[in-house]
């Protein structure tokens, strides 16, 4: 995309421990080739929380799937780009044993649906302590001591006893409380969590993400939370990438993101959040006009174009880079994938 | 489902859940029957000499093709009559499962990890894989299954283990299609891609979280596969290509029993009729395997 752009604003002085560049994930179906990830570059630093947001099938997932090198086989590859995680070097190079030691050890995810992410067959405690095995060799009492540990540390009532208990004996929130504890239990320096609150009530989705957050600023462990919810990425996040078509459109901290969105997507997507009426008429919910271009066969130019209230014609020609917004190079950086502010930034 | 479970029902363990599904496949009449012939079978595969009446070796030939006890010119201890050389049927059948059951269980394991093996690697790789694995399939159900082994057996000589690799090797497709099937349903739910992000080898989690699985599956599928080689070491002893004789097999009796069906029904027809219910039992018996091995997967969701 712009590499010229993207490394003028690298610099930084805290490294950041999970460093995604130019990364591109495809899916080659037959003849097809959809590309799922296009291009996506952003920073994690240590401790914080960054949060990609976009709608179904815009690649976030696949992004979180890329990084732990668990694209979809045999159809899913990483194309280019790199995957820099700090003290390993770039997981998008490293062969699958190297992998298998990064996976659940210095990266661990979290997964969405919580009914099917356990195993039906196993004993919760069982589970928790396959990911303490699966990288350290500990005894089979000492594995469920520790098991017992993170249950009691995610919340859950009597460890020791739901220790023993099988999936579907708990509930939702329960079990995605089980996946925190598995994701936790070597202390990871980065998590990943792919929806982590989708599949769950609203009370429990917040019970949940209070634990989240809490886990979080107890390990130090930076977190990259994918998700479709803003008010989840307002309530957990620091900065925010909003990706679209497999693009990230936007990368800017939160509370900017919210106070002055600048790609006519992200104002799309926040006018799109029901809002309390105030004593105000009753509104229709507005939606974004149009549908995603399919990722197989995307248009020249901005791929937003087909949808934007603010299109010309220089949005059909070329596809806009992702720059940041006039005179701010620092680390926290706003950027936009726009025409309507590439302008601005040349001025 | 309370979002705090009562800890008691949490206390589920293997054992209760064993009994539980033991107690859901007797529940129904048909298959305490089933059972009780099958413990039947097992019991005259086990120990023949205990059950059997007679010495199913031993001829007698002034009392060749006798019918059974009952009938008119029946002779008293020779409850099913004897064959053309005098030898008591009874005993026979009894001695005749021991290689019955033996050849089809063989056969049914060796056919069950050929199958399975390639039906997980099949169902989990997919791909290149998958389409060599599903020709391989095609290839071999689509070659008549008989001809097949006639033409295996005549090759390599009918012997006891040749028998058992010839048969497992013809029941592997079936195998290898019901477990692709049953991974391709489990292989996409999240907790196969959760123990890949905890650092699990894909030979892991084939084996440690796929293979638990779709077990119940196979377990019923192998029963119903037991009967099928039952029926098929039948079919191979009538034709000749089973176990030679003297060696007394159900199909090489009712084989041997055809030359003189004019002159004695029961030779044919009570070996004959030792497969259909044993076969009738396996397939009720795993019926009721499957409806209780069932609500358990209802259970999960």
């Amino acid at each position: 995309m712009t590499p010229a752009l993207d490394a003028s604003v690298q610099v930084r002085s805290a490294p950041p421990v999970l460093s995604v560049r130019n990364l591109h994930a495809h899916l080659h179906l037959g003849d097809t080739v959809v590309r799922a990830v296009d291009g996506v570059s952003f920073d994690l630093p240590a401790g914080a929380t960054l949060s990609i947001v976009g709608e179904s099938g815009c690649g976030k997932s696949m992004t979180a799937l890329a990084i732990l090198g668990l694209l979809p086989q045999p159809a899913g590859r990483i194309t280019e780009g790199e995957v820099w995680l700090d003290g390993v070097g770039d997981l998008a190079r490293l062969d699958q044993r190297a992998l298998r030691r990064v996976r659940g050890n210095a990266v661990s995810m979290v997964f969405q649906d919580p009914m099917t992410s356990l195993n039906p067959v196993f004993r919760v405690g069982w589970q928790i302590a396959e990911a303490i095995r699966m990288h350290e060799t500990v005894s089979r009492e000492e594995a469920r001591r520790r098991a017992i540990e993170l249950l009691e540390l995610v919340g859950i009532p009597s460890p020791s006893v739901r220790c023993d208990a099988f999936p579907h004996q708990l509930s939702g929130g329960m079990r995605q409380r089980v996946m925190i504890a598995i994701a936790l239990a070597r202390r990871p320096k980065v998590m990943l969590a792919d929806e982590p609150t989708t599949a769950l009530d609203v009370t429990i989705q917040a019970q949940v993400l209070r634990l989240m957050k809490r886990l979080q600023q107890d390990s130090g462990a930076a977190l990259l939370l994918i998700t479709h919810d803003l008010g989840v990425v307002a309530q957990m996040a620091q900065r925010v990438c909003v990706m679209y078509a497999g693009v990230i459109v936007e990368e800017s901290a939160v509370g900017d993101l919210f106070a002055d969105p600048l790609h006519p997507y992200t104002r799309g997507l926040l006018a799109s959040m029901p809002k309390p009426r105030h004593g105000a008429a009753r509104q229709a919910l507005i939606s974004i006009p149009g549908t995603v271009p399919p990722l197989s066969r995307l248009p020249a130019g901005c791929r937003f174009a087909g949808r934007c209230a603010h299109v010309f014609s220089k949005c059909r020609e070329a596809e806009p880079p992702l720059v940041p917004v006039a005179g701010d190079l620092g680390p926290g950086a706003r950027k936009v994938r726009c025409w309507l502010h590439v302008g601005s930034e040349a001025a | 489902m309370a979002d705090a479970a009562l800890p008691s029902t949490a206390r589920s363990t293997p054992e209760s859940r064993l009994r539980h599904v033991v107690r859901g496949t007797l529940a129904g009449w048909p298959a305490r029957i089933s059972l009780l012939i099958l413990a039947l079978a097992l019991a005259c595969a086990l120990a023949p000499e205990w059950i059997a009446p007679r010495d199913g070796y031993a001829q007698d030939l002034a009392l060749r093709l006798l019918p059974p006890a009952w009938s008119e010119k029946g002779v008293a201890g020779y409850w099913l009559g004897t064959d053309q050389l005098g030898r008591d049927t009874l005993s026979r059948i009894v001695e005749g499962t021991r290689i019955t059951l033996l050849v089809s269980l063989f056969a049914v394991l060796v056919s069950g990890l050929a199958g399975v093996a390639a039906g997980l690697a099949a169902g989990f790789y997919g791909g290149k894989i998958d389409a060599v694995i599903l020709r391989l399939i095609d290839i071999q159900l689509a070659f008549p299954l008989i001809l097949l082994v006639i033409a295996v057996v005549a090759v390599v000589g009918p012997s006891l283990t040749n028998l058992v690799l010839v048969m497992g090797l013809s029941g592997w497709p079936r195998f290898a299609r019901i477990v692709r099937g049953s991974v391709l349903t489990v292989r996409h739910l999240e907790f196969v891609d959760a123990a890949r992000a905890i650092g699990a080898s894909r030979g892991r989690v084939m084996a440690l979280h796929i293979l638990p699985n779709i077990l119940s599956a196979i377990i019923v599928y192998a029963s119903f596969e037991v009967a099928r080689m039952i029926l098929l070491e039948a079919t191979l002893s009538f034709l000749g290509l089973g176990v030679q004789p003297p060696t007394p097999t159900w199909g090489g009796m009712i084989s041997d029993g055809r030359k003189y069906l004019n002159q004695s029904w029961a030779v044919s027809l009570s070996p004959g009729i030792a497969i259909a219910l044993v076969i009738l039992a396996i397939n009720i018996f795993g019926d009721a395997l499957r409806d209780a091995l069932d609500p358990q997967l209802d259970e999960r969701l």
